[in-house]
Formats: C-alpha cells, structure tokens, sequence
C-alpha cells in the first residue's frame, strides 16, 4: 500500500515516543541535529572563528555539547526509514519542481531550487530561535503540554497560513 | 563527537520507523504542506493531533510512574515567537518541515534536498549569530520551562483527556460519510 490513513499513521508515531521516552529517555525532535551539525562544521572548518563563539562553551556548560548523538541518528534513520518506505510501496517522486509551484511560478527548476534553499535556511533558522520544530515543538512538546510548544504551534500554522495565501491564493487551493 | 553505541542505535532505529511512518502518512509531499496552509488538505492536522493525543497518554503515564521525565523548552517569548512566525513562512515556500524534509529526500523529491542544504544554511547562521540573538530571544520575557497544568494549576490529565476527545472527535466528523456532491 501506498500510503496508510493519517490517523494510523499519528497513532504509530504517538507510540513511537512512547518507545524513545522509555527508551532512551529523549522527545523526537530533528532540528537540534542541524544545529549539532552547523556547529561542528564551524569548528572543523573555522576553528579560530569557533573559539570567539561563546556558542560553544555555553552549549558545553548547558551539557549539550555539539554531537553526533541519538538525535542525529534518528535524523538518518529517517532518511533511511523514508527511502525504504518509498521504495517498497512503490511511490518514489524524483521531481525538482511540484506542479502546485508550476502551475503559479512555471517550470524554471533554479527558481524552484532558490526558493527551497531559501525557505529551508529561513525555517530553520526559525527553528533554532524557538528551540524546536514541528516535531521537537509540534508533537513531542504539545503532548507534553509545554507552554513554549502550543505558543509555537499555533504561531507557525497562522504564518505558514498566511505565507501560503500570499504565495498562491485563492485560486492555489484548487490546484493542490 | 559521538554519544555512547547503544544510544546511536536506539535513534537509528527510531528514525527508521519515523521515516517509514511520515512518508506512509503522505506528509512527506509537497502539495500535502501546502495544502494543509491553503486550508484544503488537513492530513498534517489529523497526523499530528493523533499523534499528540495517543503520545500524550503513554508519556503522562509514564511521568507519572517515576519512568520518564519532561524534555521540553522554555518559553522564551522572542524566539519562540520570532522563531515561530519565520517557520512558518519558510516551511510555507519550502514545502517540507525538517522531518518531513529529510523524509522527501528519501522520497527522491529533489527540491527536499536542496532545502535540506538550505537548512543547514540556517542552522550555521544561528550558531555563527548566537552571541547576538540572545536579547531577541530572552528579551521579550522568558518564563522558563513551563507546561499548561504547571501554569493552570490542573491536573496534566485533564489536558490529556480533552486533546483525546478533540482527536476522536475530528476523528468521527472529518471522516463521516457525506453525501455525493450534486
């Protein structure tokens, strides 16, 4: 089967955290392995400009240094988890450009490939400032019930909202 | 730079079934994100409340017996905020979130990937902007790492009932049978 009905699919990834709760003790959460690797790449290629950065002994005094930890790895078993799901169902779309952003902004792949840059650097950069994303913030933060979390939440769904009626209109809606 | 072998297991093995569940829920498709802000397609919605209200049950549970303890972040209004609304805008013209973004990738989607290079972009600026971002941040009132119940002085079970009846709720009447459209 293709795809399996989303309640199923929000069942499983409930219990899911049941699993990295008493497994590991850890939330699912993705953006915070961006960070880990941003800084480390900042070391590793810029060391001098890494020992300026009060980022570092900050994270160190916090207990959270930058690492490759459980987080990163369940970041590529996503990857890996998608690929496999995909590939077994039948349902890989090698595409550059969705046709809902064809049908407004045409076919131009670069235009398509800066927009995805941009809007991906911007998100999580977001991200970053809030301390979570749709799965650190959306899911594992709101079913703990934190503050933070449904702040977030409902700020991101009204300016997603907002950014998408801008970006397609109306009319976008009978094109998705 | 790595954490113990066990630990990486344990998040490989969970990224796996996280990756497998997002892209059988669809919500590792573009036209399904955008959809869900045009207010058209509300699989992100279902996917997520479902999972919020089966989570919510094991974990309060689980808190509750002593064999787990919250994980959450504080309310820094600033960034959360801040953070929220440039989120949202760019989850908007990407597409993808970071889950679901590494999952297209899987997916064989090739905007997903370049996205994904982008986000890496936005994490390197934040750590690069860190020392500066910090009065955005906390500037607004930060009022810690606080939940819904701590700050209502409810019980957590109270919530955690009524985000169950919600979900089961848009459960029954998102899916009721209508009729055909003339």
């Amino acid at each position: 089967m293709k795809s399996w009905s989303p309640y199923v699919v929000g069942a499983g990834i409930g219990v899911l955290s049941w699993f990295t709760f008493a497994s590991a003790g850890h939330p699912l959460g993705v953006s915070t392995s961006f960070e880990n690797t941003a800084a480390l790449t900042e070391r590793a290629v810029a060391p001098q400009v890494a020992q300026n950065n009060p980022y570092f002994a900050e994270k160190a005094a916090e207990g959270k240094p930058p690492k490759i930890n459980w987080q990163w790895m369940l970041v590529l078993g996503i990857f890996g988890g998608a690929w496999l799901s995909a590939r077994l169902g039948n349902d890989r779309t090698p595409q550059s450009v969705p046709p809902l952003w064809r049908w407004r902004f045409g076919e131009n792949v670069g235009k398509r490939f800066a927009a995805a840059f941009a809007g991906g650097a911007l998100m999580m950069f977001g991200a970053r400032l809030a301390q979570g994303c749709t799965s650190g913030h959306g899911i594992s933060g709101t079913l703990q019930l934190a503050l933070s979390s449904w702040i977030f939440v409902v700020g991101l769904f009204a300016s997603g909202a907002v950014m998408a009626f801008l970006l397609f209109g109306k009319e976008g809606r009978s094109h998705v | 730079m790595f954490d113990l072998p066990l630990n990486l297991v344990l998040g490989l093995l969970s990224g796996i079934a996280f990756g497998i569940l997002l892209q059988k829920g669809r919500v590792a498709k573009y036209h399904v994100i955008v959809g869900q802000f045009l207010l058209k397609d509300w699989t992100v919605l279902k996917v997520m409340l479902t999972a919020v209200a089966v989570g919510a049950i094991g974990v309060w549970a689980m808190i509750g017996m002593g064999m787990a303890t919250l994980s959450i972040q504080p309310a820094a209004f600033g960034g959360v905020l801040v953070g929220a609304v440039l989120f949202g805008c760019g989850m908007a013209i990407f597409g993808y979130c970071p889950g679901t973004g590494v999952a297209a990738c899987g997916e064989g989607r090739r905007d997903a990937m370049v996205g994904v290079v982008g986000m890496l972009g936005g994490a390197l600026l934040y750590v690069a902007a860190f020392p500066t971002l910090q009065g955005l941040i906390t500037g607004w009132g930060d009022a810690g790492k606080v939940t819904l119940p701590q700050l209502t002085g409810m019980s957590p079970w109270l919530y955690v009932i009524a985000i169950g009846v919600i979900a089961l709720l848009v459960r029954v009447f998102a899916e009721r049978p209508r009729p055909a459209a003339p």
